[in-house]
């Protein structure tokens, strides 16, 4: 079974995002950029997967500008074998990565799919479930389990009450909730060795999906400002201040 | 004017807080119907009926519904948007799952996480953890909407007068089946519409002190409980506890942290809290920052004294 791993290059979640002064979007010059955190840990469920015998390949693929290549190699260097770029300066939107992926999965024919369950830039927490839905199959989203058995895959759900777990039938979509695992370090000779694995640049046009955008950002602006408040000293003035905010009598 | 359908979260026979300010954004864009799924749901249609401004409720109900499995569920979904220009969902871990599913089929973009309603086909919504707010304007000719509940008012639950509907089951897709949950009953308030919370991080070293040492301060104030993902990921208590970015967005009267150092991916999700209290050893934490109270000092010394003293 081949497992195909979409993984988004994104700020690096340590970095403090800035709001450009022209209000256009956030300012990406010169900042430091990574693998989306949830795709590092779909990265690492893949090659768990691969370790215990569940999956004989693991395809990572990329939408994005050339450095996405950074990203492919970081995924390679963690273990997957080989990696497609589907290189594009304009910014694709979930839906449009959704068909993109969508057709890949045509060529490639895997048993499972997957993905981080947001990008932390645009935190929109589709694509994954889009991409079920133009493949028709099954989602398993908010991982924080998974068991594939045979033609079958268990996957335990992170819910707002708790957890859930549903048996799916492959091939199917999942998308990586946080404690799903923890994602392993390249160690420096796996970063030279994936220098040699097969990466493939592709274009859009080359998979003929309309992938023009349908939302228009009008504005970005930052959001309202906190500013820090005041110290009390000692427990007593705050129960004198949790006492005028009325919520202790 | 805008048909919309809204999403009916539930739980245990009854509506969800969730539901009513989804139903608060819907009703900025036109007509509100409401779609209930699930299975034995009669009660909960009729609830949803009376919420204020409602007109059809639609019930789907169905034992391929009964655990609302996105691969069921959004061809139903889809049909019902043959005659609505709308869906809208709560931004709940169910309204998360099944959005987007249905947003693909119908061929749109959805709009994650509103915060408002700018126009019909203009919304602002959190980007960047909430460290940027978008505003982003449809060009699709349906919209697929979730809503971030402590962005919107709840519509009031019993003064409306909607007309409950049956609708046609789609049937069961056989490609999913539902296997086993592990819900935590909650005795406390549900974070996302607890008036107070108290959230602990990671400086509760354990599930044991986390229990002895929040848990006391939270009941004496009536408090929902909360938690950082360091305390959640350490086990001290389940996931659902979880505050923050990819954890639950709160917006309560009051949000006292306990040993929480205020990492960007917390704070977006409790930053929105009208008053901050933060309580903490280090007094260069960066959630001192964003509190309009702090009390520097060792939590385990602080927090027992302020529960004994309430
Ligand atoms: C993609 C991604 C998503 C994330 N999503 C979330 C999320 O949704 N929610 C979330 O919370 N985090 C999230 N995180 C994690 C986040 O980056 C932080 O690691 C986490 O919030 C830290 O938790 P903490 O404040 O409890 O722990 P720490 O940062 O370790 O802070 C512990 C604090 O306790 C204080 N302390 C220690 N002992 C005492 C004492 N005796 N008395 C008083 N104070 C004491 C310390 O001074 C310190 O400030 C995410 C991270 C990533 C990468
Ligand atoms: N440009 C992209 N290239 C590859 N994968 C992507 C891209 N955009 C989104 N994804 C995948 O989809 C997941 C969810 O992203 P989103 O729906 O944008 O929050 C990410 O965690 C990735 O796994």
């Amino acid at each position: 079974m081949k497992i195909l791993v979409p993984v988004k290059r994104v700020i690096d979640y340590n970095v403090k995002p800035r709001v450009k002064a022209d209000g256009t979007g956030v300012d990406l010059a010169n900042v430091k950029m990574s693998m989306n955190p949830f795709d590092e840990i779909a990265v690492e469920e893949a090659i768990r997967l691969k370790e215990k015998g569940a999956a004989s390949e693991v395809v990572a693929v990329s939408i994005g500008v050339a450095k996405a290549q950074e990203t492919l190699r970081t995924a390679l260097a963690m273990g997957a074998d080989r990696a497609i770029l589907i290189q594009t300066d304009d910014d694709v939107e979930p839906l449009g990565v959704a068909k993109l992926l969508a057709k890949v999965q045509e060529e490639e024919g895997a048993g499972l799919i997957i993905l981080g369950k947001q990008a932390i830039d645009d935190d929109s927490n589709q694509t994954g479930q889009m991409l079920a839905a133009l493949l028709n199959l099954p989602q398993g989203t908010f991982a924080s389990k998974v068991e594939v058995e045979s033609d079958k895959v268990n996957v335990t759900r992170e819910v707002d009450g708790g957890l859930e777990t549903l048996k799916l039938s492959i091939p199917a979509i999942i998308t990586t909730d946080l404690r799903l695992n923890e994602p392993r370090y390249a160690s420096l000779p796996n970063i030279m060795k994936a220098k040699a694995k097969p990466l493939a640049t592709k274009a859009p046009a080359d998979y003929g999906v309309d992938i023009a955008p349908r939302l228009e950002t009008l504005k970005v602006v930052e959001p309202p400002k906190r500013s820090a408040g005041i110290k009390v000293a000692d427990v007593d003035e705050l129960v004198a201040k949790l006492k005028a905010l009325g919520v202790a009598a | 004017m805008t048909k919309t359908l809204v999403w009916v979260e539930h739980e245990g026979g009854a509506v969800k807080d969730a539901t009513l300010s989804a139903v608060t954004a819907a009703a900025k864009l036109g007509e509100v119907h409401m779609l209930v799924v699930g299975q034995g749901v009669d009660g909960v249609a009729a609830e949803a009926a009376r919420i204020a401004g409602v007109g059809k409720v639609h019930v789907a109900d169905d034992g391929a519904f009964a655990h609302a499995l996105a691969e069921n569920v959004a061809p139903l979904i889809v049909e019902l948007m043959g005659h609505h220009d709308a869906f809208v969902a709560p931004a709940t871990s169910n309204g998360k799952n099944v959005a987007p599913r249905v947003a693909a089929l119908l061929d749109v973009m959805q709009i994650s996480d509103i915060l408002s309603v700018e126009s019909e086909d203009t919304f602002t919504r959190p980007i960047y953890a909430g460290n940027a707010i978008a505003t982003v304007r449809s060009k699709d000719a349906k919209k697929v909407i979730t809503v971030r509940g402590t962005a919107f008012d709840k519509a009031s639950k019993d003064s409306g007068s909607g007309v409950v509907e049956a609708v046609n089951s789609t049937g069961d897709k056989g490609i999913s089946s539902f296997v086993g949950a592990e819900i935590v009953k909650l005795e406390r308030p549900e974070l996302t519409s607890a008036k107070i919370i108290v959230s602990g991080g990671r400086a509760l070293k354990d599930g044991e002190t986390f229990e002895a040492t929040i848990f006391p301060l939270a009941d004496k104030l009536g408090a929902a409980v909360g938690a950082s993902r360091a305390a959640v990921d350490a086990g001290y208590v389940p996931n659902d506890y979880q505050v923050g970015q990819t954890g639950k967005i709160v917006a309560p009267e009051v949000y006292i942290a306990v040993g929480i150092s205020g990492a960007i991916q917390h704070l977006a999700g409790m930053k929105d809290s009208k008053t901050i209290i933060a309580i903490n050893k280090d007094e260069d934490a960066p959630i001192f920052q964003v509190a309009d109270i702090g009390l520097v000092g060792d939590l385990f010394k602080v927090v027992p004294e302020l529960a004994e003293k309430l």
